[in-house]
């Protein structure tokens, strides 16, 4: 990012500091600018006659009201080429692995947005070799996703595997207030994996400071169209956790004195989130941009404001839970959804998907009730024990997160699975794909 | 001379404005950022200081840029070639512009000034007329398009003189019209008007008297949409929304479709442009995007711009609906409307109502609801808008401002339901809470009773009186145990799974189960009240879920099958079979 210039005014009175802005007198100053205060970058969020409002990404602690402050004349930029990949960076965009600066064409991050009438359907699988994905949740190229997922559960390294597995040409992780050990755990993961050079990654640890974030995505995916708009390349875009960025939003907006709406965030939280998410594209080049994302969660709590705006944003999300009866962490086969997989279902992949997956899900609901009975104490029928029966091995061989195998032997799969537990009519499927597929009684 | 002014302060999209002159409330001006132009509204005025909502991003701009007020509001242009385009919320033709990527201040045209309509004149010289009167027609797609006076002309006018049958563009003059001093006026096929303003260019608006078919049993049978009427789709993300809007739109008995994407995910509009110009419509066999205007204000895309989204929308179907046609307005979501509404009076710091809405939330939805309806044209012919609204309500939670506010605007309420969706009920409207009030007027009752049979309402409440009562059932079974409650209980539960699974279930990706036709609905309801009816004899509540489980099957592969094929009519002998079995009637 720019440096400032040596014909620039300096201002050296603030006339306000909150914990996230300073506010000064200044001739001139354009939105979004990006300023220096006391050497830190901020950012323009308000100007009201010649009262300029900027927002401090590191902080004010200790900023003086003499502070020196500096208009560096343009929006946040990040120089991009062909050297970015294999880099870390920080929020600003510089290295942190101790490489040189990168050297490239300055393009001002969070820009303009794609003309819906030039994209095009997203219709490429993202095979992760996960069932409760690929099976019940197909991932297309073009779409973005979230993980919502409690703390606890491994839902960085299950990001990792999916990305370290999917056949993208560019993998751009954007960490948000990532602990220094996941930090580390995605690097180790990317070096092991030898994919090095195919990664970018922006990483803002809990050591940075929080509204630091606010920059993250931005940068990401200002290098994700650069590969995919430029290069036509396929570009896999990780954001990891989205529920830190939305927490520095509500910081800042707090601090400028907004009116909260739900949850104490601030009103333009689904826009904020929305001019993220959006990113994610399928050119008609060829390029694509996919947003595979964090949301952590509360207990479960998917109301919150967060997930709760994320999900009315993303096309579907990717649920993490611990299953206590076959002790594995599975994809939330009730709670999951992707909502382009009908896009690439029986299309790119066998005639019998999109029906396996209904009828295996739904059996799996009514093990879910012949469950509540039991619970209940109440005896149960032989077809609620054999439903009981068939979730653990669907949950084992299927749902959990350790499964990697192939979309033909995740059918197949399933339908020994029925087979072994169930009449043709009990899944409900279309007589003439039982036909064809019923395993015989010879297997 | 216009009144200009400079640029005082920015908030994001919000800009206080310092002017030299007088100004409208709702008045449009440009704001110049180094030689490009972003179009903004004027929405509050304080002294000689107006803020403005810029419906671009502001990014750049600084305190002193020059503004031009421009004397007009947001207006549409309204002519031939508005159907198959796809339009951002300001009507700016997205299909005309460029670059892979938006511009800033990038204005394009939304109708086409070259194109040639073949036009035949229907009024004569002498005849006299009035705002929204028909004076000739061109043929756009397959759909007779009226030229008519444009509703802004105020009183009564005579023709003087109208173009011969030929070919022309929109620009060219087609009659000339006598006002009631005697000045004379041009007009051509093009007219505009402003988007907040209701078009009454009407005789009068009577209650609505037929319904609308959609081919979704949940909707066409349990709880229908009148023509004119207006509906509303609220549920949590996930549920099926989206898919069930795409249904209606697709298979929507009307002549006109306008969807307006507000707000929403941007491969949710290129799902539309991608398969509609494939599909057929049902209904006349042409391609489904000759006759459906696409409006885009997607997530991403200027947050003010997405207000104005559902009143260009709507103002579009006013104007086919002067025609004598019938429009089907789909906006998606309003609540992504409320919220750019809620941006705004938060950064104005205005005090906030409910949740931080805006205390006039109410009003302006109810307000909107409004410009739907059936109305009655000067020359006695008739058109409609029939409006469905989506509502995203936070955390699927119906107690919200958008959703209570609504529910007071719309007469047809069709409540998506997260457990249904997680259970794969789909279209997974709940089918007792929803309701339709259309079935309470004895205008609608008369036209079923007419249209599919007598005494058709009252099937429909028994229907769901057989859903309520296996609810009740499955309660009780589920406190009391399968063994503890006697069999008649069961099988009320599993009469209800059939109503469920074979009537109000339907898979909108099937060829043949997505669209179902009234008659179709019909013979398969009498179908399931005919098994509801029958009595029964278990010897075990096994026994009884085995048996009903086998007949669901049965109906649903009728439901797969094209209907009176030899392939359903198998599943029926077969079921006639299955239920001969067990059954005594």
């Amino acid at each position: 990012m720019a440096d400032p210039k040596v014909f620039q005014k300096i201002y050296t009175k603030l006339e306000a500091i909150t914990k996230a802005t300073v506010s000064l007198r200044a001739q001139g100053a354009s939105n979004d600018e990006l300023a220096t205060v006391e050497g830190r970058l901020a950012q323009v969020v308000k100007t009201k006659g010649d009262l300029v409002t900027l927002q401090v990404f590191s902080g004010t602690e200790g900023i003086p009201t003499d502070a020196e402050v500096a208009f560096l004349g343009e929006p946040p930029t990040l120089r991009v080429s062909d050297q970015l990949s294999g880099r870390f960076f920080d929020a600003y965009g510089h290295p942190i692995d101790g490489g040189p600066e990168v050297e490239g064409e300055e393009r001002e991050v969070g820009g303009p947005s794609v003309n819906p009438y030039k994209r095009r359907q997203p219709s490429e699988i993202i095979p992760t070799g996960i069932a409760g994905i690929d099976l019940n949740n197909t991932i297309v190229s073009g779409q973005k996703i979230p993980f919502f997922a409690d703390p606890d559960q491994p839902y960085n390294q299950v990001m990792a595997d999916v990305a370290l597995r999917a056949d993208v040409d560019k993998i751009i992780l954007g960490g948000m207030g990532l602990s220094n050990d996941d930090y580390l755990y995605f690097r180790h993961a990317f070096e092991n994996a030898g994919a090095l050079d195919r990664i970018v990654s922006f990483v803002n640890t809990t050591e940075n400071p929080p509204v630091e974030r606010l920059l993250v995505p931005d940068m990401a995916l200002a290098a994700a169209e650069y590969f995919a708009v430029d290069k036509n390349e396929k570009v896999l875009v990780l954001l990891t956790d989205m529920t830190l960025y939305a927490d520095a939003l509500s910081i800042v907006s707090n601090r400028m004195d907004q009116i909260p709406s739900k949850d104490s965030m601030p009103g333009s939280l689904y826009s904020d989130l929305a001019k993220i998410y959006e990113k994610a594209v399928q050119l008609p080049t060829g390029g694509s941009i996919t947003i595979i994302a964090v949301t952590t969660l509360n207990d479960g709590d998917i109301t919150h404001a967060i997930p709760d705006n994320t999900g009315y944003i993303t096309e579907g999300q990717l649920f993490l839970r611990a299953d206590p009866d076959s002790g594995k962490v599975i994809v939330d086969p009730f709670r999951s959804l992707s909502r382009l997989k009908q896009n690439v279902q029986n299309k790119k992949t066998r005639e019998d998907h999109s029906q396996v997956m209904n009828a295996g899900v739904r059996l799996y609901a009514d093990a879910q009730n012949a469950k509540t009975k039991q619970e209940n104490g109440f005896d149960l029928s032989d077809y609620d024990k054999r439903c009981l029966d068939y979730a653990v091995e669907y949950a084992t061989r299927l749902l959990s997160i350790d499964v990697n195998i192939s979309i033909t032997e995740m059918l197949d799969t399933a339908w020994q699975l029925f087979a072994k537990y169930f009449s043709p009519a009990e899944t409900g499927i279309r007589q003439s794909l039982i036909d064809k597929y019923w395993p015989r009684k010879a297997d | 001379m216009a009144t200009t002014g400079k640029v005082i302060g920015i908030v994001s999209n919000l800009v206080t404005v310092q002017t030299n002159g007088p100004v409208a409330e709702n008045e449009l001006c440009y704001i110049n950022l180094a030689g490009t132009n972003l179009l903004a509204e004027v929405i509050k005025v304080a002294g000689d200081k107006a803020s403005v909502q810029v419906f671009e991003s502001t990014r750049g701009l600084a305190g002193g840029a020059t503004v031009e007020f421009l004397g007009r509001m947001l207006e549409v242009s309204l002519g031939p070639g508005l159907l198959g385009s796809v339009y951002d919320g300001l009507q700016n033709d997205l299909t005309t512009m460029q670059d892979v990527f938006l511009h800033r201040g990038e204005y394009t045209d939304p109708l086409d000034h070259e194109k040639l309509w073949d036009f035949k004149p229907l009024a004569a010289p002498g005849d006299k007329v009035q705002a929204a009167d028909w004076l000739g027609e061109v043929t756009e797609g397959w759909l007779p398009h009226k030229i008519m006076v444009p509703f802004s002309f105020k009183g009564e006018f005579t023709v003087k003189s109208v173009a011969a049958e030929g070919s022309y563009n929109i620009d060219t003059t087609i009659a000339t019209l006598i006002a009631e001093d005697g000045s004379e006026v041009a007009v051509t096929m093009a007219q505009k008007w402003p988007v907040k303003v209701a078009v009454k260019a009407y005789r009068e608006k009577p209650r609505p008297q037929k319904i609308m078919e959609t081919g979704v049993r949940v909707i066409d049978s349990f709880n229908p949409i009148a023509e004119g009427g207006t509906g509303f789709i609220p549920g949590p993300f996930g549920c099926g929304k989206t898919v069930l809007q795409h249904a209606i739109a697709k298979q929507g008995e009307a002549d006109v479709i306008v969807m307006a994407a507000c707000g929403e995910r941007a491969n949710e509009v290129v799902e539309i442009f991608t398969e509609f110009p494939e599909l057929v419509d049902p209904h006349t066999g042409r391609k489904l995007m000759e006759r459906t205007t696409i409006i885009c204000n997607t997530s991403n895309m200027p947050v003010a711009a997405r207000e104005a989204s559902v009143y260009t929308a709507m103002t579009i179907c006013e104007y086919y609906r002067a025609m004598g046609l019938r429009c089907l307005l789909l906006a998606d979501s309003t609540s992504r409307w409320a919220q750019a509404l809620r941006e705004m009076s938060n950064r104005m710091e205005e005090l906030p109502g409910a949740d931080a809405f805006p205390v006039d939330l109410s009003s302006i939805i109810s307000n909107f609801y409004s410009r739907a309806g059936m109305v009655i044209l000067n020359n006695g012919k008739t058109g409609a808008v029939t409006f469905i609204g989506t509502v995203s309500p936070a955390g699927g939670n119906l107690k919200e401002p958008v959703t209570e506010s609504t529910k007071k605007a719309a007469r047809c309420f069709y409540s998506l339901e997260q457990n249904r969706a997680d259970q794969k009920r789909y279209p997974a409207v709940n089918p007792l809470d929803s309701y339709s009030k259309y079935l309470e007027y004895p205008e609608i009752s008369d036209y079923l009773d007419a249209k599919v049979e007598k005494g058709w309402v009252e099937k429909i409440t028994r229907a769901k009186m057989l859903v309520r009562r296996g609810k009740e059932m499955a309660d009780q079974i589920n406190i009391l145990g399968d063994d503890g409650v006697p069999m008649s209980y069961h099988e009320a539960f599993w009469k209800s799974e059939v109503i469920d699974f074979a009537f109000l279930q339907q898979d909108a990706f099937d060829s043949v189960d997505a669209l179902c036709p009234m008659e179709r609905q019909k013979y398969m309801l009498d179908l399931i009240l005919e098994i509801c009816d029958t009595r029964f004899d278990f010897d075990n509540f096994e026994a009884c879920r085995d048996y009903f489980k086998n007949m669901i099957n049965l109906l649903r592969q009728m439901n797969y099958s094209v209907y009176e094929s030899p392939e359903f009519q198998n599943y029926r002998t077969e079921l006639d079979k299955l239920l001969k079995e067990n059954g005594r009637s």
